[in-house]
């Protein structure tokens, strides 16, 4: 069928002889590394079809599969860990926190497990965020014990759960409690309980109101009650914001955290080691 | 079918008309629709990737409205980029390459072209505006609900009846390669959207539809159409370009017949079984991934007999480069489809997945390829079509088409090494454990090491866009006739 077959005058090679629109074409032999490359990669799937899973229900000479090699790494994995996982499954929190293996094992596994599990509300390394508390201060709203500690992780706080640790201010604004004047001379006497007040009258106004709806959860002197989730309020660390605004707005109508249980997402050694290692951020008590 | 018989019926009429007095008239209407609509969702592709690419680094962007958030802004970019500017680009080049090395004028002629056009566009808007209304099917590249899929499939079965029309009338013995490339990109696209979205209205009058598929199957259906989405509509549709403009623009004959018949069906039966490679390490049988693995593996070469044709053709006129830069556009572009090519089977081996896989490496890789192997081409086919389709004696300026060469490459490199580097680096700090065997690094360091890189490859994208903006202005300039005072074409400056 070619018609017009021409030596190209630059590569001194023939053309085929067909041409479209002004394109011919040379008829350039296959490049040989290039021949032999594609061979080499038929080659080695042929290879690889003996050695590996190529057929359903064959695994290959090799005989392995994905799910294999990962239980098999896995298997190795905790066999490396196995006596200090043992030893935090035998252990109460406070045990393994004495033990000098056992906490390093558990320091590092919590770290871990925080980082995946609970910074992206408390932040890394428990730093908090507005309406998320920080864990590395010693201000503790249920308590900072392990028991304590152990407890708000795997019921959670408001949570679904029964056992979840629970409590809720009242509205005193939005349900019509206290007019909105008593509301703003209580929020001034709350900041006199951290030293800052701006107007010592108004505050003095607000001491009695403050006595008769406040006190029984936060304490005479703001002290607050970990039993409850009361938090305190006599000092700098505010979940909410301590601006005089922030405070009436949360005398208002407050807001609640929630935190969901882990019991049952995360497994038992797991929460203890979450445990030791909120603890050691700098307020765990004994 | 009845487009057939009414595509007969045109037929009739038309050679009557243009085709007796043996001078053939191509049918160009639709082509210059088609180049200016490559150009214009160009824009928008670009732009929404550079809005996406700055939410990624800066989330405040999102603006906290449903319809601009990432989530629904990310399909507006790949299918804008894809089938509107791509698809454009697809549609328009192979209308005109077909004409012209078949010498026949479009079966169908201009109603078939203007028709296809409009439906084409129809489609490009019906899906985008379903990504912002949170319509979709959740199915990567092929997010548009059926009713857009029905409309689709329409439009694109009277593309296939229009191609082959014109390729039964040429009047040259031979089919011209490109015209293979073309057809294998149009009979395999219309196999996978079809087969890739069958689903089941939930009701005639809404929008929702669930897939026949459930599960691994229907995880499998989804990459075996994703992967060959790039393997026959970003990859073989526009080997069909390179090959009618890169001998075109060089002037030399294309370097080998016989690799071109060798590349094209190995490239055509390795590829439709590479798309397991998506899902190493799934649910997905073993025997599946070794099935996708293997076969990305052997793709290597027949992808690189592309290459190789499309640069060995320049043999003879490598001078050219210093003073052609369109041509340069056209020969980077088949550099970066080796590199793309050459990383791609690297990818798909399973040990080196397991690095890269869900990392950023996966979205350099896809942009090396989309940036520099599409897009370039593209830019090329544009800038030699505008002058001829419009009757311009020249381009309005070859040192613009120049700045745009050298600020998109600049481009595409930041946006590349970047991926390279933060995408590597998240899969290494996701692997790594400590002397205890926990997770060295969260999910959420990782994100916060990647910012910087975040913000490079934003600046990568702003560049790139930048180029396409320049490229706007000269092929504006062009289509109206004008011409630069920067003295001939031959004149121009050559490469740095």
């Amino acid at each position: 069928m070619p018609t017009k077959v021409e030596k190209d005058s630059i590569t001194g090679t023939e053309t085929t002889g067909h041409e479209w629109d002004g394109i011919k074409e040379l008829n350039t032999p296959l490049p040989r590394w290039w021949l032999y490359i594609l061979y080499a990669t038929i080659a080695y799937s042929l290879v690889y079809y003996v050695l590996y899973p190529t057929i359903p229900g064959f695994d290959g000479l090799l005989d392995t599969n994905n799910r294999v090699a990962l239980d098999d790494k896995l298997a190795v994995a905790y066999e490396r860990q196995a006596v200090y996982r043992d030893g935090v499954a035998a252990h109460t929190t406070d045990e393994i926190a004495g033990d000098p293996e056992l906490l390093s094992f558990a320091l590092a596994g919590g770290r871990s497990l925080f980082a995946d599990n609970c910074a992206p509300c408390h932040g890394l390394g428990g730093a908090g965020q507005h309406g998320y508390p920080a864990l590395g201060d010693d201000v503790w709203l249920w308590g900072g014990t392990f028991d304590d500690i152990e407890t708000s992780i795997l019921y959670g706080i408001r949570s679904e759960h029964d056992e979840t640790r629970f409590s809720e201010m009242p509205a005193f604004g939005a349900d019509e409690i206290l007019p909105a004047e008593e509301i703003a001379a209580a929020a001034d006497f709350v900041l006199s309980l951290s030293g800052r007040a701006e107007d010592e009258a108004a505050a003095a106004a607000g001491a009695e109101i403050y006595a008769d709806n406040c006190a029984a959860c936060h304490g005479e002197a703001g002290e607050g009650d970990p039993s409850q989730g009361a938090p305190r309020i006599n000092d700098q660390i505010w979940l909410y914001g301590g601006e005089r605004d922030e405070i009436i707005a949360q005398i208002r109508k407050p807001q609640h955290g929630e935190m969901s249980p882990w019991v049952g997402r995360l497994d038992p050694d797991s929460i203890k080691m979450l445990t030791v290692y909120v603890h050691s951020l700098g307020g765990g008590q004994p | 079918m009845g487009s057939h018989l009414w595509g007969a019926a045109y037929m009739a009429v038309s050679e009557t008309r243009g085709l007796g007095q043996g001078e053939v008239i191509y049918e160009e209407s639709s082509v210059r629709l088609f180049t200016i609509a490559t150009v214009f969702w160009g824009l928008v592709g670009f732009l929404v990737g550079v809005v996406i690419a700055l939410q990624l680094a800066f989330p405040l962007l999102n603006l906290d409205l449903p319809w601009t958030t990432f989530g629904r802004l990310r399909p507006v970019h790949t299918s804008a980029v894809v089938f509107a500017f791509g698809g454009n680009a697809l549609l328009g080049t192979s209308l005109y390459v077909v004409q012209r090395t078949c010498r026949a004028r479009l079966f169908g002629g201009a109603l078939a072209g203007g028709f296809l056009f409009w439906g084409y566009q129809l489609f490009i808007v019906l899906a985008a505006s379903g990504y912002v209304l949170g319509v979709t099917q959740s199915r990567e590249y092929a997010e548009p609900e059926w009713y857009v899929d029905i409309w689709l499939t329409l439009v694109w079965v009277l593309y296939l009846v229009v191609f082959v029309g014109t390729i039964i009338k040429r009047k040259e013995p031979h089919i011209y390669v490109a015209n293979w490339f073309y057809l294998a990109f149009i009979v395999t696209v219309a196999m996978l959207h079809i087969v890739n979205n069958l689903a089941v209205p939930v009701s005639w009058t809404g929008a929702k539809s669930y897939s026949l598929f459930a599960g691994v199957q229907d995880a499998m259906t989804q990459w075996w159409y994703g992967h060959n989405a790039v393997g026959f509509f970003l990859t073989a549709g526009f080997l069909g370009i390179m090959y009618y403009f890169i001998p075109k623009q060089a002037e030399r004959p294309v370097y080998s017949y016989r690799l071109s018949i060798i590349h094209f069906w190995s490239l055509t039966f390795l590829y439709i079984w590479a798309g397991p490679h998506h899902l190493h390490y799934t649910a997905l049988p073993d025997w599946a991934q070794t099935l996708g693995m293997t076969f990305s593996l052997m793709l290597w070469m027949p992808s690189w007999g592309g290459m190789i044709n499309g640069i060995m053709t320049l043999s003879g006129a490598w001078d050219k480069l210093r003073t052609d830069p369109i041509l340069r556009f056209l020969v980077v572009a088949v550099a970066f489809y080796g590199m793309s090519t050459f990383e791609g089977p690297l990818m798909s081996i399973k040990t080196v997945n397991a690095l890269s896989h869900y990392t950023d490496w996966t979205i350099g890789h896809v942009h090396s390829g989309a940036l520099g192997w599409v897009a370039f081409v593209s830019f090329g086919a544009v800038y030699f079509l505008v002058p001829r389709l419009w009757g311009a004696s020249r381009l309005y300026s070859e040192k613009l088409v120049n700045y745009h060469f050298w600020i998109a490459t600049l481009g595409i490199v930041l946006y590349i090494t970047s991926m390279w580097v933060s995408g590597i680096m998240q899969g290494v700090m996701w692997r790594t454990y400590d002397s205890l065997g926990f997770l060295q690094y969260s999910f959420v360091e990782t994100v916060q090491e990647m910012h910087i890189y975040y913000v490079i490859r934003a600046l990568g994208g702003v560049l790139f866009l930048a180029g396409a903006l320049i490229m706007t202005y000269n092929l504006w300039r062009t289509a109206r006739g004008e011409v630069a005072a920067e003295g001939p074409a031959a004149a121009a400056q050559p490469a740095e």
